[in-house]
């Protein structure tokens, strides 16, 4: 009956040194959808797939604005990430308030990183279920992070986590070299590559089940606010990397840039 | 036998007759801070088109009493502002040590930031030393210290100092500003605190009344108005010293020397001042 004893709490050690609950949570990440992060030496860009739970329901959102500067990516559960979300809010509020500037993307992923791992620590508490992609600019240009339940949080050039997040990251990992010198656009559409590079076989990228997200800073610091793009804002990215297109050297986007061809 | 946890490590109410508990608790009232004790008196400080020079001498006098003439006043932070601290010498010393804390933080994220990632190695070094991306500027640090002020205060508690706050702001122009034990925060092109807002201040406005006034003076005319002020400081002010601080905020950092004297000292106008003391007439 007992499959194993040493996975009621997160502060029971089993035998082998593992800590079975902080496991599982990282377990409930994969059963999110998948989110992709990229950051150039100017742009950093989050890009989502929403589900939506039937037919006739609408779409649950995956990429949150928390600050001007930094917006998250989620992938597990959706409640636990508000919690993470609301007190991200709070502190960058509060950080502005005291200090008069935006919060530094490292401190702000520090803090939850700190707070998720005192869940792993005491006895009665839970991990969350939910893992992160921080996207933000500070002073030192754009940041990408990745946050995992255990609190571990990790500076990234590129990342995927969630649902058969696997296959993004190769995609990641292959055009890695290419990414810093990356403009916008350019950047926005790698990350769309690598998404779908996770779909499952009949499915594809529309204008309801995309997301994009893209904070920016220029050489003088100045910063392009976190936005989220959504429906029809996403269409025109999407159609640029339409497999019929693929081959194309013209970009289909609006902005009629010519597209970089990956072998 | 009294097992009671209140009176264990007590003396046998049996043997020694009962215990007066009464100054074990104090009912008197809390009272904070109502008057400085040690104080330092004026802080000064003026823009100028390259940064900000601020001063003070190294007295702290107890009441009337010339008791420490030694004190620095003029602290450092984060090797890119300078604050200035009036008023009283132990809440100064409290909030250096506050400060002190905050500026090894910072220094902490800093070296985080600039140890890896992509963004900070897509950045260019820092051209000049003083200026560190991503620091706690002298904006920010009053800011800062306008809320610990204030927080303070709104709970009776007041740190009794007046400080000044030189450095550079968020878009790197010369920035000076002040924030006092009730958290009032204003920033002028020259600041004094203390007497030095009745003698030194008309003063430095001669030089500069306005911001491009001081975007107008050199390094060498703001610490000559500088010096020329703690002179007459020092002629009026009864609880002032000839040796004083200096300091000099500049983009390449910040320049502090804690010996100076006052030099060219002339008393004569003092034997014409009437209206006090024993005089007749």
């Amino acid at each position: 009956m007992f499959r194993n004893n040493y996975d009621n709490d997160s502060v029971t050690f089993s035998p082998q040194g593992r800590i079975f609950q902080v496991e599982y949570a990282a377990e409930a990440v994969k059963q999110g959808s998948v989110v992709v992060g990229i950051a150039s030496k100017t742009h950093v860009a989050l890009v989502a797939i929403k589900r939506n739970a039937e037919e006739l329901s609408s779409y649950q959102k995956k990429l949150f604005p928390i600050d001007e500067h930094v917006g998250i990516a989620i992938a597990g559960l959706t409640s636990d990430a508000r919690v993470l979300s609301n007190f991200m809010k709070q502190q960058c509020l509060a950080h502005r308030l005291t200090y008069g500037r935006s919060m530094p993307v490292r401190t702000l992923v520090d803090m939850i990183g700190s707070k998720a791992q005192i869940n792993t620590q005491h006895y009665g508490k839970r991990p969350y279920g939910v893992g992160l992609l921080v996207a933000g600019v500070d002073d030192h240009g754009p940041h990408l992070f990745e946050f995992q339940p255990s609190g571990m949080t990790e500076e990234m050039v590129a990342f995927a986590i969630g649902a058969r997040s696997q296959m993004a990251r190769t995609y990641l990992e292959k055009n890695l070299d290419k990414f810093a010198d990356c403009d916008r656009e350019e950047l926005i559409r790698h990350g769309l590559k690598a998404l779908k590079e996770s779909l499952v076989q009949d499915r594809e990228l529309t204008v309801d089940n995309t997301s994009v997200g893209v904070a920016g800073a220029d050489k003088a610091g100045v910063v392009e606010p976190f936005k989220v793009y959504d429906g029809q804002e996403v269409s025109a990215w999407i159609e640029s990397v339409a497999d019929d297109k693929e081959a194309a050297p013209a970009g289909g986007s609006g902005e009629g840039e010519t597209m970089e061809v990956d072998s | 036998m009294d097992h009671r946890p209140q009176a264990w490590g007590r003396p046998r109410d049996d043997v020694y007759g009962p215990y007066d508990a009464s100054y074990l608790h104090n009912n008197q009232p809390k009272t904070a801070t109502q008057s400085p004790i040690v104080t330092g008196t004026s802080v000064i400080a003026i823009k100028f088109k390259d940064g900000v020079v601020m001063a003070a001498d190294n007295l702290a006098s107890y009441g009337s009493l010339a008791r420490f003439t030694d004190v620095k006043r003029l602290r450092p932070f984060l090797s890119t502002s300078v604050v200035g601290f009036g008023g009283d010498v132990s809440d100064m010393q409290f909030l250096d040590r506050h400060l002190n804390e905050l500026a090894i933080d910072e220094a902490y994220e800093a070296e985080g930031c600039s140890a890896g990632g992509l963004g900070s190695s897509a950045q260019e070094p820092d051209a000049s030393p003083g200026a560190s991306k991503g620091q706690l500027n002298a904006a920010n640090l009053h800011k800062y210290l306008t809320k610990l002020m204030y927080r303070r205060r709104n709970s009776f508690d007041p740190l009794w100092n007046q400080i000044l706050v030189a450095g550079f702001d968020s878009a790197s122009a010369p920035f000076l500003a002040s924030v006092d034990l009730r958290g009032t925060a204003f920033t002028s092109p020259s600041l004094a605190t203390g007497y030095g807002a009745m003698l030194a201040q008309p003063i430095m406005r001669k030089y500069a009344a306005t911001e491009e006034d001081a975007a107008k003076l050199t390094r060498d005319d703001a610490v000559r108005v500088v010096r020329e002020c703690m002179k007459v400081l020092f002629y009026r002010d009864a609880r002032s010293l000839d040796r004083f601080s200096l300091a000099v905020v500049t983009r390449d950092g910040v320049d502090i020397s804690e010996d100076e004297v006052l030099e060219q000292q002339s008393w004569a106008f003092a034997e014409r001042i009437r209206g006090y003391g024993t005089q007749t007439v």
